[in-house]
């Protein structure tokens, strides 16, 4: 069937505001007596908290108040923030995040009160006014050595530092080394930085005295699991906290979790009776907000002699901070994601997750699946090179046949069932990046710029990400008395084109534009559930509960004029918000309809419709979905100062169907963009006692628009088999395979000098002194 | 801290004028003062470049300025760059056209940078827009669609210019 929106690369409509400055950002939310936070944060990465005293920051005028375990503990039911404990009964009580530390600071950064004033600039001024006794306390910091028995601990109730180990395996992996005729090792150090979104995290909450109730403006990725936790934190119900989000300024995983802060504000919004407003600066978000960090892999890939995968093992150290916050998910899919489009008959990966002294390390934009693709990539290249073969070539045999399609991966799923690639043609990818990059001309350029004394590499890196996540998202299209269409979902924009993407499914069955169509996400008082914006799953979940509510509308408002007007519904069709008669001028308009359906006197209803024009559908996926692509880069290294420069970045990318092309591929560019920044700047250092060392831009590089090249995207649709619209998850399919190119790029250009390079980020100074060694090596 | 100055300025070709403490920023004072709240704070501390306004025409961190510098000058924020209220700017439609945005949060300071760029550079190539935009962080969108939208703007403007 032909659609009129679907696949179409509209231009978005949430832009207009965006462009004007009219749009409402958290910090821009504005509430009589409103009231300005700032929190007192522990300076030290482990202390004792040994005495508090608050008194000269409560004397300096503007200040309402200041709050401390003792006050904030009044209101709240728990010392904890709640918190997924999936799979962790056997974690230690330690490692869950605590609203604040009532003797015990365990990382820099930590809040340990909160200011309350007229301004934010007297709350900060109060704030170097609370006076606090600290005992420092020996710090874990390298999740290496804080693995070690006699190590400090993180926390001093705490058993030790792992806080739990765990093996992905299948198959007989030892049995396939021993038979294998080549065996290579890799050793590798990754690290991930923050998420950095541009806006940082906020929160305003205001509590009517009155119903006991909360409203709370928040810049979440999640507003239902927000809600979820401050209502139990204050035990209350559904009804008695309803989240709002306003335009959300960028989240990367940065705001997909209930944080302390968020519990802090709350509670003093209750304490005092007056709405209480926080919003993060970015030396806050370098301290407090999560990272994805350090992790040190030890691999070993066995092949045939033409290098075919017969097996791969190792072990992952994960620092998974001070306290865990979202479970195991970043290192689980560290353990599950090695294989990725690639056939590996025999696996095991053993994980140890050890706690540090530093903020909890949760999923940042590609979430665990960006390491495991390195992981993957640097031992190809690693085979490759002992093989002499072309990386190519190695890659295209090792990976899984277009025939083999529909697959069943040996690997289980995080949920334990069966891993199932639905659909895609992984060498197809693999072969279109090729021809799109020039590959089979490379080494033609590269001998002309060595002429010049210019050094030029070129890097592979296939990806798999799962996406699509269930359990369910929802979606509810409803349709007013006014005629206006409005469409509620669960899901949660906050920069992807969420609202233009659902609206363009939503109008493709009701015969209205997408601009017809207000799509409203973020507030739990008009959707009651929902999981939210992460892991590359809203346009798969929301996206398909969006075009079955939409159908039930449609059907709906068919049946009801077909009543009205004594007509067979085959004789009616949906067009410019009205349901006619075809080829005539009889007609029904759906505010009529609406009305009809809300009770309006005069009009008889078909005895088997519901009341109202509206439909709410919570479309369950049967399965998690992948993305998979093939990134190409041609990189030149100045190998004098270490510089690097991406000359060429081509992309071919399989996300199914695509609702938008356009905002699609911004999803690759973006995506993309930072999985360059973890390949080349993006460092977030703590020194040997945890406390950090990189707390603003100048430290901390993200990329900027000399840095990025132009990408150049092409999109394979290989529909999902999974869900009706055919759609597979697009957000972190950028991020996962940049770092492995763009590396595997830097490696090949330095393949004279015999540089390899096991790690990310690598700085210039770190690959002159790697070209350095490996000079002396030879 | 207690120390307050009058202060007179143009903001968006209107005459402004208010009392602040010696310490307040500009980005605060138009954003919670003025209640234009198009300029963003991303960093506070001058690299992001989210809260650039133009102070007499040339593009500053509103984070690095304090409300009384900007006594007597005059201020072009987001909300001033198209009189209607609508994105109707060439910049903001070359925006919205290539896809120049995501989240929206960084868009204002890289409008205003490229307000005073394309004034002095009326007919840069891919590269000069990069660089001159090297100095405004964005999250979102890999840069590809600002570049191409400040391409794009800056051929609709000499086309403007040149009738």
């Amino acid at each position: 069937m032909e659609h009129r929106y679907i696949g179409k690369p509209l231009l978005r409509l949430e832009d207009r505001a965006l462009l004007t400055g009219t749009a409402q950002f958290i910090d821009d939310i504005k509430l009589p007596g409103l009231l300005e936070a700032a929190f007192v944060r522990s300076p030290h990465p482990h202390a004792l908290i040994r005495a508090v005293d608050f008194s000269p920051a409560l004397a300096l005028p503007g200040v309402h108040a200041v709050f401390g375990y003792d006050d904030l503990r009044r209101v709240l039911t728990s010392d904890m923030i709640p918190t997924d404990k999936t799979g962790g009964d056997r974690f230690p009580a330690t490692t869950w995040p605590v609203v604040v530390p009532k003797d015990e600071t365990c990382f820099a950064g930590e809040p340990i009160a909160i200011v309350v004033a007229e301004s934010r600039y007297i709350a900060e001024d109060a704030v170097s006014l609370v006076e606090i006794d600290y005992e420092p306390l020996p710090a874990a910091s390298d999740c290496r050595q804080a693995a070690a028995a006699d190590a400090p601990k993180a926390h001093r109730a705490a058993p030790g530092n792992v806080v739990t180990e765990f093996s992905t395996a299948y198959g007989d992996v030892d049995s396939a080394f021993v038979a294998a005729e080549h065996v290579f090792s890799v050793a590798l150090k990754q690290h991930r930085g923050g998420a950095h979104s541009i806006e940082g995290r906020g929160i305003v909450a205001s509590y009517n005295g009155a119903s006991g109730e909360f409203t709370v403006w928040s810049a979440t990725q999640a507003p239902h699991k927000m809600r979820n936790g401050l209502m139990e934190l204050f035990g209350l119900d559904e009804d008695g906290v309803r989240i709002i989000v306003p335009d959300v300024g960028g989240a990367f995983g940065g705001k997909n979790v209930v944080y302390p802060e968020d519990a802090i504000v709350t509670a003093a919004a209750r304490l005092l009776g007056q709405p209480v407003k926080w919003v993060e600066d970015r030396r806050e978000h370098f301290l407090a907000a999560i990272q994805e960090r350090d992790q040190y892999w030890d691999l070993e890939i066995a092949t045939d002699g033409e290098g075919r995968i017969a097996g791969i093992r190792g072990k992952i150290i994960h620092d998974q901070g001070a306290y865990t916050m979202l479970g195991l998910h970043t290192s689980h899919n560290c353990s599950i994601g090695i294989p990725g489009p690639y056939v590996v008959p025999h696996y095991r990966i053993d994980v140890a997750v050890v706690e540090t002294n530093k903020v909890g390390a949760i999923p940042v934009r590609g979430a665990g699946y960006p390491e495991a693709n390195f992981a993957m990539e640097r031992m190809l290249d690693a085979v490759a090179r002992g093989l002499k073969l072309d990386r190519a070539v190695l890659r295209q045999r090792n990976l899984i046949p277009a025939e083999q399609m529909p697959y069943e991966h040996p690997m289980k799923t995080r949920e334990g069932t069966p891993t199932i690639y639905d659909s895609g043609d992984f060498p197809r990818c693999q072969a279109q990046a090729l021809a799109g990059a020039d590959y089979e001309t490379f080494n033609e350029r590269r001998v002309r710029a060595r002429e010049q004394g210019r050094y030029l590499g070129i890097g592979i890196a296939n990806m798999m990400k799962v996406t699509g996540r269930g359990p369910f998202e929802s979606a509810t299209v409803r349709v007013g008395r006014s005629g206006r269409i409005t469409a509620f979902t669960g899901a949660m924009a906050m920069g992807q084109g969420t609202g233009t993407t659902l609206a363009q499914i939503c109008a493709e069955h009701l015969g209205v534009s997408p601009e017809d169509v207000t799509v409203v996400t973020g507030d739990t008082s008009v959707t009651l559930h929902g999981l939210g914006g992460y892991g590359s799953r809203q346009t798969v979940t929301a996206g398909n509960s969006m075009d079955q509510a939409a159908r039930e509308v449609r059907e709906k408002a068919i049946k009801v004029a077909a009543h009205s007007l004594e007509v067979a519904e085959q004789d009616l069709e949906l067009a410019d918000g009205e349901v006619r008669v075809r080829g005539s001028d009889v007609a029904m308009p759906l505010s009529a309809i609406a009305k009809a359906l809300s009770g309006a006197k005069g009009y008889s209803l078909p005895k088997d419709v519901t009341p109202w024009l509206q439909a709410n559908v919570n479309f369950r996926p049967p399965d998690v979905t992948y993305a998979n692509g093939c990134h190409v880069v041609e990189a030149e290294v100045d190998i004098g100062t270490g510089g690097v420069k991406i000359l060429r970045y081509v992309i071919v990318n399989d996300s199914g169907k695509l609702i938008n092309p356009l905002l699609a591929e911004g999803q690759i560019h973006g995506g993309t963009a930072h999985g360059i920044g973890n390949a080349l700047f993006e460092w977030m250092g703590y020194d040997e006692n945890a406390q950090p060392v990189v707390t603003n831009f100048a430290e901390y590089l993200l990329p900027t628009a000399t840095e990025v090249p132009r990408f150049e995207v092409t999109h394979l649709e290989h529909e999902s088999t999974l869900n009706p619209l055919g759609l597979r998850g697009i957000g972190e399919a950028g991020t996962v395979p940049a770092a492995a190119a763009v590396i595997s790029a830097v490696e090949n250009a330095l393949e004279s000098f015999g540089v390899q390079i096991c790690e990310a980020p690598i700085s210039p100074k770190r690959l002159v002194e790697l070209i350095l060694q490996a000079k002396q090596a030879h | 801290m207690t120390d307050r100055r009058r202060i007179a300025l143009t903001v968006n070709g209107l005459q402004r004028d208010g009392e602040v403490e010696g310490r307040l920023l500009l980005a605060d004072f138009l954003r919670h003062h003025l209640g234009l709240t198009g300029t963003h704070l991303g960093c506070e501390h001058g690299v992001c470049g989210a809260c650039t306004v133009l102070v007499d025409g040339q593009a500053t961190r509103s984070c690095l300025m304090l409300a009384v510098q900007a006594n007597g000058r005059s201020i072009t924020t987001v909300e001033g760059l198209a009189p209607d209220g609508e994105a109707s700017h060439p910049l903001q439609a070359a925006f919205h056209e290539r896809h120049g945005l995501q989240c929206g949060f960084c868009t204002p300071g890289f409008l205003m940078t490229l307000v005073e760029f394309l004034e002095e550079n009326p007919e840069p190539d891919e590269a000069a827009v990069r660089e001159a935009l090297s100095g405004n962080l964005c999250r979102c969108t890999g840069y590809q669609g600002i570049v191409d939208a400040a391409l794009q703007a800056s051929a609709s403007l000499r086309e403007t210019s040149g009738q």
